[in-house]
């Protein structure tokens, strides 16, 4: 069997604990929510930390609350069952809880947290191995060698941004309450992200994701759609959340497009956004926004399924929303 | 005395039945089965469903410690030097063992004693065991493994069939098989196929190629080895072939069999997987020896796909000729078998590539031609259907084709061809009873096939297929002339019934039909009854639970044993009640008369007195098929005592955006002869449906620089249940006259069909043929792609590009 490293886990009472935690253990210590990330990844010896300190109890994170602003707060150890379910979400903010519904299995999304899809570790299929094939493949880039085994003359590491949640938090603009040693600061989610599989967010090893703001629709509407061999236990083979609002008169007044599991980030599809702000959703635009989609995605052979059918699909579930939209505005 | 619970079955679970219902048993219980045929319990259901069933990982023995192996990084390599010091001086380290502490060869072939527990000279696959520790706790084991030194020389690997049949290519086994990398090698030829060719209005030649894939059973396998001190060695594992792991664990261990006691305890699903012995086992056993403790190995998933000898990569070519209508006058099929680095079950595998094709069609002249080449991958071995399930594949996509090349209705074609009962094949095959035109009749009519076959919008699709399989290899592995199963019938002062067989419930639910099966003869109530199987020292030898043999065979062997207490029973019985033993039944734990139920008496007290009178009420029974076969080399693969025919109906729909397809029913009709409990009956043929399913488009079993690029179940794609099609069993029944109350096998045969179904109901859809599995969505759309621009499909409106 594949056994867990022994490690100590810890349940601070509050965030502020969590970091203190973290500090005093140093880079022994890993912060967990619901363990569906870090806990294979251990038992794949990716990981092993002497301690881990449990998020997932944390009742200041546990609460989806409404703001000020009319949107939403969403603490971030939220569960990922909760999204699908929440009756506020489900209303306002349906892609999220259409995301969150496609993520993995009923049970993982029982123990899986927010703010852990956020900070899903990024993945490849030379990666997320055990030890022995690791070592049968020479190890690779992110883990023990400085070779990429995807692409084995290249000076960067390729593994894949998974999560579902994030491309429709970033089609709606979310930001993220990141709580550190002095205190939380809130930046725009996207900020989050970088274009590098070996360090793929921008946040300080004793930072926690405490909670994510999504501000009010105002008229967007985002469709998330996902690529998977299997209706249940899968990661996204490509994903595309696609946000749109559209003028009185029918022109796109805002686009968002954001693509996952195809990019070390979540991959946003700015030449399509561009190219539909302002205009009428015509069959010819939708037909020319894909083909930008298309153009822009550059999938690798490092998660399930082809090259070809990803790319080509990335396309078709960004034209397909963008179908859906120009049907229920039949004025446009 | 209250009515037993299984005489509750609503009327509407009878099993559909074939016109025929002649009984093939003895007269005395002709018209009145109380359990067989009736939807019972499970035996030992509610353990299972609850969660009470103790598998072999979950056994717990005093001073029990953890074995590991520790496996190659390499697919093909040179093994220099194997140094264990450092991991022998490791605290909490109990033993460990390498190649050189277990140098005997074996295999369960005769004909391929090619293995050895661990690694010796050379390294054939990325998985393969080199060494094991057994330590006291996991993460000792673990640790003790990576501080094993080994050195390497790695050689260039062969990872394909075409590698393999270069005779320049480096071989892998220096000392077994032919020219390059040819493992086995088969040339038959039965009544001169070429005149067969000449006679046909229609010659059609294709290459087919069939993706290997795995077993992916619940449970991963697992054992426990532990020694006596009087010497002897007792291990639980979990195996479908206990009989054969006792042969070879005394082989690899050279200790004689009558020290070695083999348990299989209840077991987390088999498939073929778990039908030889492997390395674990033999370390498992050898750790213990030299650890003084008993020993657990459990083998993580990945492990499993190393070791599982899962079903063969096949490539595939078939020229067949048919007459104007469509009647088959010869076949001419060649395979090549991606065998992997060993020969386990290959050589058997090959000739079951060729044997069945003579059925459930007439094929008057025949020849096949097979080769197996070593490949440094993972062994290849047996996975329900055996060998069988690939050329069916073949053989129906093409005889779709050659339906439509003749403008021939599919079902009709076959209807002319299929095979008679009471008759033989141009191969030397006996078929005794045999509905698979019922099959063909139910399954069509069901689905309305014929009105909707290439009449569905662009899109959506209905595909068929038919196959055959056997009630149980005519042949053991190894000759000998003995029985292939036994059994053994105590019944207790108190009118309970234990039955001794050796046969492994793996799922299956063989502990099911023998109680049954006894219970039948015996009158009693199957809850009477308790069954000790899969224990080499408790009971008689059964071969094992492959080849869709147990029903058949172990079946006869309790049917033998329970009636030969039963005539104890009536000889008493007829004395108390002053009636003739020909107007005795039995049932309801009575004994009565035919013609006046009221006249009976107790079970009890007719065993009371039969064992006053006889002494104590035991007996075996066993089962040897009849003679069978043809009067050439290679024609002990193939012979049954009977065999099984299905048809299945597929209905797919195509995204012809996304390509994703949908199998959004299957729906197959199955000759079992008689389902000695219909339940049972429909979960071994929606099980195999959905097996098939997967097989057809999702499950395959690939590698990526000499790696098996997908060695977990969440890369491995095994279907879930919410993309499973609907599926629709329709039970067949034609007794057979040998089997047991009639009974043929149900638990593989209903597999092979269903994957030529899709494959067939997919071109119906799309017009594109696929002659490859699996069917993905990336295939779909790179074919969609090519017949667009090569204009062999006109351009639905939906289709992007």
């Amino acid at each position: 069997m594949l056994r867990l490293t022994p490690f100590t886990y810890v349940t601070p009472a509050s965030v502020a604990e969590a970091v203190q935690l973290r500090k005093q253990y140093g880079d022994e210590a890993a912060y967990m929510g619901g363990g569906t990330d870090l806990l294979p990844n251990i038992k794949h010896r990716l990981a092993e930390p002497k301690f881990v300190i449990g998020l997932r109890s944390l009742r200041e994170m546990q609460s989806i609350v409404r703001e000020e602003s009319g949107g939403l707060r969403l603490g971030g150890s939220v569960r990922l069952s909760q999204l699908e379910h929440s009756p506020l979400v489900r209303n306002e903010y349906p892609a999220l809880a259409d995301a969150a519904a496609v993520i993995s299995s009923p049970q993982v999304r029982r123990v899986g947290t927010l703010g852990g899809n956020i900070c899903l570790d990024v993945r490849c299929n030379y990666y997320n191995q055990s030890e022995h094939w690791r070592r049968a493949v020479g190890f690779c880039m992110k883990k023990d060698s400085e070779i990429c085994r995807v692409a084995p003359g290249s000076d960067r590491c390729w593994a894949v941004s998974s999560a579902d949640t994030v491309p429709v938090l970033l089609a709606h603009g979310a930001q993220v309450a990141v709580f550190g040693p002095a205190g939380e600061r809130l930046l725009p989610l996207e900020e989050l992200y970088r274009d590098d599989g070996l360090v793929p967010m921008a946040l300080q090893p004793d930072e926690v994701v405490a909670a994510v703001r999504l501000p009010p629709p105002n008229g967007l509407r985002v469709v998330y759609s996902k690529l998977r061999i299997r209706m249940s236990f899968d990661f996204p083979l490509v994903g595309a959340a696609t946000g749109l609002a559209l003028d009185v008169d029918g022109m796109v007044r805002q686009s968002r497009i954001f693509l996952t599991a195809v990019a070390s980030l979540p991959m946003r599809v700015r030449a399509a956004e561009e190219l539909l702000i302002g205009r009428p959703l015509t069959d010819e635009l939708i037909r020319a926004a894909g083909d930008q989609v298309f153009r822009s995605t550059h999938p690798m052979d490092n998660t399930e399924g082809s090259i070809p059918h990803r790319k080509r699909m990335a396309r078709v579930y960004v034209e397909r929303a963008l179908r859906d939209f120009a049907r229920a505005n039949p004025d446009a | 005395m209250p009515k037993p619970a299984s005489a509750t079955a609503p009327p509407d679970a009878e099993p559909v039945s074939s016109p025929r219902r002649d009984r093939a048993d003895g007269p005395a219980q002709a018209d009145e089965l109380h359990i067989i045929g009736r939807r019972n319990l499970k035996y030992e259901h509610l353990a299972k469903a609850t969660g009470g069933t103790k598998y072999t990982a979950d056994l717990k023995l005093p001073r029990l410690c953890f074995g590991r192996l520790l496996r190659s990084p390499y697919p093909h390599a040179r093994v220099l030097h194997v140094d264990t010091r450092k991991a022998e001086a490791m605290p909490g380290v109990f033993a460990v063992i390498s190649g050189a502490d277990l140098p005997e060869r074996y295999g369960i072939m005769p004909s391929s004693q090619d293995e050895t527990a661990f690694a010796i000279d050379k390294v054939r696959y990325v998985g393969e065991a080199v060494a094991a520790v057994a330590a006291v706790d996991e993460l000792t084991a673990e640790q003790a493994c990576n501080a094993i030194e080994v050195l390497y020389e790695p050689l260039p690997a062969i990872m394909s069939i075409d590698e393999a049949l270069d005779p320049e290519k480096p071989r892998i086994h220096e000392d077994q098989g032919g020219e390059g990398n040819i493992h086995k090698e088969v040339h038959l030829e039965f009544e001169s196929p070429e005149v067969g060719f000449a006679e046909a209005d229609h010659v059609r030649e294709d290459e087919f190629f069939f993706e290997g894939n795995t077993h992916a059973p619940m449970e991963n396998h697992a054992v426990i080895a532990q020694y006596e001190l009087h010497g002897k060695l007792t291990v639980w594992s979990s195996t479908q072939t206990p009989h054969y792991v006792h042969r070879e664990l005394s082989k690899a261990l050279s200790m004689p069999t009558a020290q070695i006691r083999i348990i299989a305890p209840p077991s987390g699903g088999a498939f073929g997987g778990k039908s030889e012995m492997f390395s674990h086992e033999v370390a498992a056993a050898a750790l213990a020896r030299k650890a003084g403790r008993p020993v657990l190995i459990e083998l993580s998933r990945e492990e499993v796909f190393y070791c599982h000898r899962g079903r063969h990569p096949v490539r595939m070519r078939i020229k067949t000729g048919v007459r104007k209508d469509g009647s088959i006058t010869a076949m001419h099929f060649q395979s090549w078998l991606d065998g992997g680095a060993y020969g386990s079950y290959g050589v058997a595998t090959t000739y079951y590539t060729g044997a069945l094709n003579t059925m459930p069609y007439k094929v008057p002249r025949y020849a096949f031609d097979g080769v197996r080449v070593f490949t440094n991958k993972p062994p290849c071995g047996p996975k329900r259907g055996h060998g069988t399930v690939q050329p069916r594949f073949a053989i129906e996509c093409q005889l779709d084709k050659i339906a439509e090349d003749l403008g021939l209705d599919p079902v009709g074609m076959r209807m002319r061809n299929a095979v008679d009962p009471m008759s033989g094949t141009v191969n030397g095959l006996r078929i005794t009873s045999c509905a698979v035109r019922d099959t063909l009749r139910a399954a069509s009519q069901r689905t309305d096939f014929q009105a909707r076959f290439r009449k569905l919008p662009f899109g959506t699709g209905i595909g068929l297929a038919s196959s055959v399989y056997m009630s149980g290899a005519g042949l053991p592995i190894y000759w000998n002339p003995m029985p292939h199963s036994g059994a053994m019938v105590k019944i207790d002062r108190g009118g309970g019934v234990a039955i001794y067989c050796g046969t492994t419930d793996i799922g299956q639910d063989s502990d099911s039909m023998l109680a049954y099966i006894v219970s039948e003869v015996l009158g009693v109530d199957p809850i009477d009854v308790r069954v000790c199987s899969g224990d080499t020292d408790l009971t008689p030898v059964d071969l094992g639970s492959y080849s869709s043999r147990v029903t058949f065979m172990a079946g006869n062997a309790a049917r033998q044993a329970a009636e030969k207490l039963r005539d104890l029973l009536l000889d008493v019985a007829s004395e108390r009640l002053e009636t003739p033993r020909e107007r005795l039944r039995l049932g309801g734990r009575r004994i009565y008369n035919r013609d006046d139920t009221d006249r009976a008496i107790d079970f009890i007290e007719a065993v009371q007195a039969a064992e006053a009178r006889f002494g104590t009420l035991a007996a075996a029974g066993s089962y040897t098929p009849p003679k069978l076969g043809g009067k050439y080399k290679g024609s002990g693969v193939g012979p049954s005592p009977a065999y099984s025919f299905t048809t299945a109906v597929a209905e797919v729909s195509v995204d012809l955006e996304t390509f994703e397809l949908h199998v959004d029913k299957v729906t197959i009709a199955h000759d079992c002869g008689r389902a000695i409990n219909p339940m049972i009956v429909e979960g071994q043929i929606e099980g195999s449906a959905y097996m098939g399913y997967g097989e057809a488009v999702m499950e395959e079993q690939v590698f990526r620089k000499g790696l098996h690029k997908k060695p977990s179940l969440l890369e491995y794609k095994i279907p879930t249940i919410l993309e499973t099609p609907a599926l629709e069993s329709i039970i067949v029944e034609g007794p057979d006259a040998e089997g047991p109350f009639g009974a043929k096998e149900a638990g593989e045969g209903p597999l092979s069909p269903v994957i030529p179904a899709i494959a067939n109901a997919v071109y119906d859809a799309v017009g594109v043929r696929f002659d490859a599995t699996p069917i993905t969505s990336d295939r779909i759309m790179r074919a969609l792609d090519r017949a667009k621009r090569e204009g062999r499909i006109a351009e639905p409106a939906a289709l992007a590009g």
